[in-house]
């Protein structure tokens, strides 16, 4: 059987001194995914960086939730065309000599 | 009493202070700690944000968020000037969105004259609440020496947790390091990292340290170690992928009438038929002597080798007649 880390919401609200309607817009619009256990809620301790950096985003930044989907998909965008500039170059290095 | 040059300074003799001594010039303070002089330059928290001087705790915020927007580490997590240029705007908000410390630094930060009998007060307050401790750990990055200078590391008490700065570092690596799993040791910040590094590992690749960056603030988590992996070009042999590619050379007679060659691969020498006829430019598969696939042992990439003709040189003149003599034929 399969066991992941899960962290409490409730907890991690009382920690980062955050209000639970934030985590939940955020499994709304499908930043995080959200686990109800006998009427709690949980998060994969596997997102939890990602959870923090949205907190940032939200708290210090004044971001909203749909500016924070935005630069998600924007960061994954940069990361994945990052990874083809490495293959390109790589593959550039083939033919750089002949 | 040190001799101080105008725009830069030396002391006659070292001194040995138990307390930081400030001695002022016109445009920098120069501080001793622990016998050496370190200059201190203002820093204009004001022109950093942006603002003037009269803006309001709400400008404040919002010239604070503005450019957080731009620079935050979480948005530009492979640029370490912006990581740099965030940590003063993060300084400078620290500072004036706090009503104290902004009076502190308006009534003192500015005015220069003033700083001797500043230094006074802030070390009469010292030796009372901090019995005088606060300048031993001058090596926090996070703060400038200014802001340590005038508010003392025990006084930067934020209330949010911040996650440690993630660090970037470069490991070099030769092609044929990468053929095997192996084990290297770093260091990182005086903190020795054992690591596994798994065969098949892409030149560019980055792995995750988790916790190995900066140590966390306010009891927030350390950072993470980003690890690129820069693997030096073979002379003979080009990665793509989980393939290779190399070169083989063959001579006339052979690439005409076939035969057998040697050759070279990464692990070892293989012994390969030549056909008959072989044109120069044939590429040959060796399936399975290729690259190892990340974290997939046994398997392999292909070896892909291009034979290259080589033309005899030097000929005799029997072997010129020869070959005038078979070019008749044609």
């Amino acid at each position: 059987m399969q066991t992941e880390d899960m962290i409490a919401t409730d907890e991690f609200c009382i920690n980062h001194n955050i209000e639970i309607d934030f985590i939940n817009s955020l499994n709304n619009s499908g930043l995080i995914e959200m686990t109800v256990v006998e009427e709690k809620s949980f998060v994969p301790a596997s997102q939890l960086h990602h959870l923090e950096k949205m907190v940032r985003l939200y708290y210090e930044m004044d971001i909203n939730v749909e500016g924070i989907e935005t630069i998600t998909y924007l960061l994954q965008r940069m990361n994945t065309m990052q990874q083809q500039i490495v293959q390109l170059s790589n593959r550039l290095a083939l033919h750089e000599d002949e | 009493m040190p001799k101080i040059k105008h725009d830069f300074c030396w002391v006659t003799q070292p001194q040995r202070v138990s307390h930081p001594t400030k001695i002022t010039t016109n445009d920098v303070y120069l501080y001793i700690i622990k016998g050496k002089l370190i200059p201190m330059e203002f820093i204009d928290y004001y022109k950093i944000l942006g603002i003037d001087k009269n803006a309001s705790a709400e400008d404040i915020k919002k010239a604070y968020r503005k450019l957080a927007r731009k620079m935050h580490p979480d948005l530009n997590p492979t640029d370490k000037e912006a990581h740099q240029k965030f940590q003063q705007i993060n300084e400078a908000n620290e500072v004036l969105s706090d009503e104290a410390k902004r009076k502190k630094y308006d009534q003192y930060g500015k005015d220069w004259q003033h700083a001797d009998q500043f230094e006074q007060q802030r070390q009469q307050q010292s030796r009372s609440r901090y019995s005088g401790a606060q300048f031993e750990g001058d090596d926090d990055s996070d703060f400038s020496s200014f802001f340590e200078s005038m508010f003392g590391s025990s006084e930067r008490r934020n209330k949010t947790k911040f996650r440690g700065q993630d660090y970037n570092a470069e490991l070099k690596l030769n092609l044929t390091d990468a053929l095997t799993t192996h084990q290297q040791t770093l260091t990182v910040n005086g903190k020795n990292i054992r690591i596994t590094i798994p065969a098949g590992i892409e030149n560019g690749q980055i792995i995750k340290l988790k916790g190995y960056g900066a140590p966390g603030v306010n009891g927030g988590p350390a950072g993470d170690l980003f690890i690129t992996f820069v693997l030096a070009p073979h002379p003979r042999f080009k990665r793509l992928g989980n393939d290779l590619y190399t070169t083989a050379t063959i001579d006339l007679f052979t690439a005409l009438l076939g035969g057998e060659n040697t050759i070279d691969t990464l692990d070892g020498k293989v012994k390969l038929k030549v056909n008959p006829e072989t044109q120069s430019g044939t590429k040959i598969r060796l399936k399975g002597k290729g690259f190892p696939v990340y974290k997939k042992e046994g398997e392999n990439g292909d070896l892909y080798v291009t034979y290259e003709v080589k033309l005899p040189v030097s000929l005799t003149a029997e072997q010129k007649d020869l070959f005038i003599q078979l070019s008749k034929l044609k």
